[in-house]
């Protein structure tokens, strides 16, 4: 028996041929050096992110994270519910507040979910994200104790985004200035961009498809301030913000006659590398901005 | 009803009454104090006709079919810096999407905001299957302001396209199907279930 066991939510982005699938790849390679099982929800839907407003209301959105908790606890019990992208793991967590606090959601969920023949049994499971088992669950020394590859001159903007900051924040940190990422970077032996000024700034999310001027523009200060900070890289705990930041570097360079070309990984793939495993297991193969640095460092 | 809830209902506008009953997290709105930290934390506010703390107002002001009819919402991120940051605990973020959902359910929500647009695609096509298509959602999104505006946006998207082939994060043979929930029909019930109760309550509101 592992370690360590979860039930797991891998959501959209980290299927096959799909804008993630590098971060489930190198989850999985991290995983199996932390002695960390993952127990995938059987028939797992999507929780409509935040984006999902406009075409569901409440009731409707909550119900597809409802639908979600209940084949979990069919299938896994109470094992907590793990994921690693930032949109699933609020959404679902958000669902829990809101069928715990109010009657009327509570009601319209069950029947909703009585119409499929599913319910919620008992105490819903706690959602949690991938760094937070990380951090609270094995701590940093643990995952220190598997560095056997250190990141030694790398210097890395850690970027943390929204989603995995604000509103429920990691580990108890500062929404203004969360250092999780940065730790981070220093365990795996690399060294953080000091006073990341973009750190918990906004890409645009999902308007980065229907506004993308606007938020093209926010991503140009989040590159900006990286390069200001020496950085070599980016690194970034969530689809949204690695997509966003990585893959419109050359539009942005149109736009503002800049000439970005910054690597933006996960931390997950900093850790299968820093673990000492193949390029292939950190899923170096899925940048769109080859991160020949970290690449490099890759034990032979 | 105590004489103090007595004296501050009167002094409730219908607009005020109707989102608390049926925008989510709608009862919040009163708490505002108008000290405008959401409206200086928002990444978007500078283009936001009514940053949130004006629309709070405006709904006290009764002000129904501007706020509905407004881009303002559409245009937030969820960011949640707002959330995080109001000193008196308001779900901004969450307001901001009710009144938008609302608006748009009513009929009075803008027709060419383009994040009005993109969000109803986004919902389409997760609950079709259960599962987002990142290629067909894609697709559409190109397409929504008509085919010479797609062709030319599909044109300018080919290098980010053809990236995200070559290193495996888009499969083009998604266009014929793609991934997909075992339980498709189950979820399309559970969601047309979901949304009929969510209609009823809207009704029983009568001012």
């Amino acid at each position: 028996m592992a370690k360590y066991e979860y039930s797991f939510y891998p959501g959209c982005s980290s299927q096959s041929g799909a804008s993630s699938v590098n971060y489930l790849k190198s989850t999985q390679t991290i995983c199996q050096e932390l002695d960390i099982q993952l127990n995938e929800i059987p028939d797992w839907n999507c929780c409509a992110a935040s984006i999902g407003y406009g075409g569901g209301g409440e009731l409707p959105r909550i119900s597809l994270s409802a639908r979600n908790i209940a084949l979990s606890q069919q299938a896994h019990g109470q094992q907590d519910i793990v994921a690693t992208c930032a949109a699933c793991w609020l959404a679902t967590r958000e669902a829990k507040e809101r069928i715990e606090e109010s009657d009327k959601v509570r009601s319209g969920i069950d029947t909703a979910l009585g119409e499929i023949g599913i319910k919620i049994e008992g105490e819903m499971p706690k959602t949690r994200h991938m760094v937070e088992v990380l951090i609270e669950d094995l701590g940093y020394e643990e995952i220190k104790s598997k560095v056997t590859n250190p990141l030694e001159g790398l210097k890395i903007a850690g970027y943390v985004g929204c989603q995995t900051n604000r509103p429920f924040g990691i580990d108890g940190e500062s929404y203004e200035n969360p250092k999780y990422l940065d730790r981070m970077i220093e365990t795996v032996g690399a060294e953080p961009v000091d006073k990341y000024e973009k750190k918990a700034s906004c890409c645009g999310g999902a308007l980065m498809f229907s506004e993308p001027e606007k938020s093209q523009a926010l991503v140009k200060d989040i590159i900006e301030a990286a390069y200001d900070g020496g950085a070599d890289m980016i690194v970034t705990p969530c689809p949204v913000c690695q997509m966003n930041v990585e893959v419109y570097q050359g539009h942005i360079n149109k736009t503002y006659g800049t000439k970005f070309n910054i690597p933006v990984v996960y931390y997950s793939t900093l850790m299968s590398v820093a673990f000492g495993r193949s390029a292939k297991d950190a899923a170096l193969d899925g940048q769109m901005i080859r991160a020949t640095k970290l690449e490099a460092l890759v034990k032979k | 009803m105590s004489d103090m809830n007595a004296n501050t209902a009167k002094y409730r506008s219908s607009f005020l009454k109707e989102v608390e009953a049926n925008v989510e997290e709608g009862h919040w709105v009163k708490m505002c104090m108008q000290c405008g930290v959401c409206s200086g934390s928002c990444p978007l506010g500078p283009h936001w006709d009514h940053p949130p703390q004006e629309i709070f107002m405006m709904i006290r002001a009764n002000k129904r079919d501007e706020v509905l009819s407004s881009t303002s919402m559409w245009m937030c991120t969820s960011c949640y810096n707002c959330i995080a940051r109001c000193p008196r605990g308001l779900p901004i973020t969450h307001i901001m999407h009710g009144l938008a959902s609302y608006g748009k359910r009513l009929g009075l929500a803008p027709k060419n905001q383009p994040t009005a647009k993109f969000s109803q695609l986004f919902w389409d096509n997760l609950s079709k299957t259960g599962r987002v298509n990142e290629l067909k959602l894609g697709l559409r999104l190109y397409f929504m302001n008509g085919f010479g505006n797609g062709i030319k946006t599909a044109l300018k998207m080919k290098d980010v396209g053809l990236g995200m082939v070559k290193t495996g994060r888009m499969n083009p043979m998604e266009i014929l199907g793609g991934h997909s929930c075992k339980g498709a029909g189950d979820i399309k019930k559970m969601l047309a279930k979901a949304k009929e109760i969510e209609a009823q309550h809207t009704a029983e509101f009568k001012g």
